[in-house]
């Protein structure tokens, strides 16, 4: 496949139970992957809201579109790599930071407006939010530093402007 | 106030209130509840299989013959899982069902208790959707749900789990069963978009040599009639797929028999030649298309289908409509004359004298039914003449069901099927062992019709314990075994691909007698081992209205099934056409 792009989808979900099976093994069954999923409650109790990036092509996309819809349990989707949107992803960073390293790691951490939220002797915590690539960079800035831990949540997406995703 | 009753009696309730005619099922502990509500309400009669994978076939095939949704009871554990393979057969054919089954009690899942299994996540890629029961109060509504999802849009099986202590007779509640549900997640779309129905007939009356081609969602929309009115309006050519026979008369002029794989000749090469082909409820499956990127080179694709997902998933569209067969045929045949006026038809109708010639050559060349294609003086029953002998036999008006493998493909091609449901085949999955239980399911549904289950010494084997339960219920089936002591079509692979040799594919000298095995039952048993003794046995057979018949056929074993499409990498019109003989 040439044309492979990543998207990013937002999903309405029943908030039941085996929904987010239903949805999670509808990927597994039909080959497609899955990059990063995100799930969590919304305002209204009966709806998790769910955001899935992957990168397929153009027919593919057609297809997971379809299919979820297909699934009972969905209630609304969009892509939201159609249209502008804004995406974030945090991630919790544990590096080593002992001697001159300390004083680098800081320095790296302020200019990716991230923040250190754990110290001790040896390490730092450090909470980043942004795209999944300024994460990426901010990884990649650390250059030769030890890193202890990398949690990520995996990316969260919403459009621009009045287009909502909601009953 | 509504009436009080426990959960075991809210689904025997529930049922009769949906108007459910059997339940197939098998009891065991999880769903003792149940069945002794069953038993005391005496609502829905039960049918008592041998085994769960056969209550799901049974009812399967009620469902295929009647338009009616079928009901499946079984209990937690193995006999969930045993009635797997009977729900991904009709998953994968889209056939309405709704299964029963028992799970054990509340606090106890998670546990790994006895006769424990994850139903629910066990049968998710294979149904539609599935429901585990949390509260009592909550058993009539989701019964209502799964009906309602089952038999509309797209159909398909919809599994409901049930925990033992959900059912106590001691706990009850109230009960209401709901006329209409409404889920805010699920609106199936009914109606195809005005627009692109009249674009789809501008588009088909351009064309110089279309084709009309349709599958199972003809059947199951219900929708033949409509299909042959429109065809016969315009003289369209027909072709069915293996699930839509039937769909369109098969004794018509106008029917090019099946496609695809084992599909005609006349057939596949129509389709390959095609400028404008009219897809109806049938889902481009590969079995159909062969090599996607050769499929109709020149063919211009509408096509009509319930499930959007179905639409240019294997093979690109033109023009999608997305509805059921019935509402979308309804409106090709009111806008039609909005498209076009009776001028304009005739010159369409006219102009295809050309189209027709060259379709009626190739049948003339090679098609099936008009003449003999196989060796007619060998002295050997051949499977061809077997089904010959049964439409003969029938009038070609039996509901026919098949298990797995050349047996189907032959009475595919060979039964020409002039109504629909009257073919009853696992199409998609192809199960084996689908045949017995399926003709049960019909001949329960139509206890005066002639019913009959077109089958293998290989596939019949599958789900033979169930000429027990035909015992027990007075099911006079007539099962035709072709028996050819190989699993054939297996051969047929392996003489082709393999240099005939048969891996695992012969049974040596281990079948049973089934004369005696039949007799064993309490059934009729009869040998046939010679072609003039063929038309006789069946009308012996067919005479015989009370009882259950085993025609044991002994076929030439090393006959094949043609035409075959060349695969890997050929297109629809590349086939074999004999052992010898390739387009």
């Amino acid at each position: 496949m040439t044309d492979l792009k990543r998207r990013i989808l937002s999903v309405l979900l029943e908030n039941e139970p085996g929904a987010l099976s239903r949805l999670v093994g509808l990927f597994s069954q039909r080959g497609y992957n899955i990059e990063s999923l995100t799930v969590a409650v919304t305002d209204d109790q009966s709806l998790s809201r769910l955001t899935l990036t992957t990168i397929c092509s153009d027919h593919k996309i057609e297809q997971i579109t379809k299919q979820l819809n297909k699934l009972i349990d969905v209630v609304k989707l969009v892509d939201l790599t159609d249209g502008a949107h804004i995406e974030r992803e945090l991630m919790l960073i544990k590096v080593k930071a002992l001697g001159a390293t300390r004083a680098e790691v800081k320095r790296c951490c302020d200019i990716f407006r991230g923040q250190i939220i754990d110290v001790n002797a040896s390490s730092y915590t450090i909470q980043i939010a942004g795209t999944s690539d300024k994460l990426d960079a901010f990884i990649e800035s650390l250059g030769d530093v030890n890193i202890i831990e990398v949690v990520r949540t995996g990316v969260s997406g919403i459009s621009r402007g009045e287009k909502s995703l909601s009953l | 106030m509504s009436e009080l009753l426990s959960g075991g009696e809210m689904v025997a309730r529930a049922l009769k209130d949906e108007g459910v005619e059997f339940i197939f099922g098998y009891p065991g502990g999880a769903v003792l509840h149940i069945y002794d509500a069953l038993h005391q309400t005496q609502f829905t009669p039960h049918i008592l299989v041998r085994h769960e994978q056969a209550a799901t076939h049974a009812a399967d095939a009620y469902t295929r013959s009647t338009g009616k949704t079928g009901v499946v009871l079984v209990t937690s554990g193995p006999g969930a899982t045993n009635a797997i393979t009977g729900i991904a057969t009709a998953y994968m054919d889209s056939i309405p069902m709704v299964v029963l089954s028992g799970q054990v009690q509340s606090h106890l899942i998670g546990e790994d208790a006895f006769q424990e299994t994850d139903m629910v996540g066990i049968s998710r890629p294979i149904v539609k959707h599935s429901f585990l029961v949390k509260k009592t109060e909550d058993i009539p509504e989701i019964i209502k749900k799964a009906f309602f999802i089952a038999e509309s849009g797209r159909p398909g099986p919809v599994v409901i789990d049930i925990p033992k202590d959900l059912t106590h007779p001691d706990l009850k509640y109230p009960y209401h069963y709901p006329e209409t549900v409404k889920i805010r997640s699920y609106t199936p779309i009914e109606k195809g978009h005005s627009g692109q129905i009249k674009k789809a007939l501008k588009l088909l009356m351009t064309a110089k040599r279309p084709v009309v081609y349709t599958g199972g969602g003809v059947i199951q929309g219900n929708a033949s009639e409509l299909l042959t009115q429109f065809a016969r309006a315009l003289r369209l050519p027909v072709t069915n797929t293996l699930m839509g026979l039937g769909g369109y008369p098969g004794t018509d002029p106008q029917f090019l028999g099946m496609l695809g794989m084992h599909g005609t000749y006349e057939a596949n090469n129509s389709m390959h030649h095609a400028d404008v082909i009219l897809a109806i409820g049938a889902r481009f499956d590969d079995r159909v298309t062969n090599t996607p990127s050769k499929f109709c080179p020149s063919a211009k694709i509408i096509h009509v289908d319930a499930d959007p997902a179905s639409i240019s998933k294997t093979v690109a569209i033109d023009i999608p409509i997305v509805g059921s067969a019935k509402t979308v045929l309804e409106d090709m045949l009111t806008y039609l004359p909005e498209i076009a006026d009776q001028q304009a038809i005739d010159n369409f109708k006219n102009h295809m004298d050309e189209w027709w010639q060259q379709i009626n050559l190739w049948r003339e060349n090679h098609g099936l039914w008009v003449k003999p294609r196989y060796d007619t003086h060998s002295g050997l029953i051949k499977p061809q003449q077997a089904i010959e002998a049964l439409f003969k036999a029938t009038n070609g008006e039996a509901y026919v069901c098949s298990d797995v493998g050349q047996h189907q493909m032959f009475t595919a091609q060979y039964y020409r099927f002039d109504q629909p449901r009257r073919w009853i085949n696992s199409g998609g999955l192809g199960t084996m062992g689908f045949g017995l239980p399926a003709a049960m399911g019909c001949k329960l549904a139509f206890p005066d019709a002639h019913v009959c289950t077109v089958t293998g010494e290989g596939s019949i084997q599958m789900n033979i314990q169930e000429l027990s339960t035909c015992t027990q219920y007075g099911l006079p089936i007539k099962i035709i075994n072709l028996n050819n002591g190989y699993l054939g079509m297996v051969k047929q692979w392996q003489d082709m691909q393999y240099d005939s040799r048969y891996s695992q594919s012969v049974y040596e000298d281990s079948l049973p007698d089934f004369i005696k095995l039949a007799e064993a039952y309490g059934h009729v048993g009869m040998k046939v081992t010679k072609p003039e003794e063929l038309d006789q046995a069946m009308a012996d057979a067919f005479a015989m209205t009370d009882k259950l018949v085993f025609m044991d056929i002994y076929v030439d074993p090393h006959e094949h099934v043609y035409p075959m499409q060349v695969a890997p990498n050929g297109s629809m019109r590349d086939m074999l056409l004999s052992k010898t003989e390739r387009t």
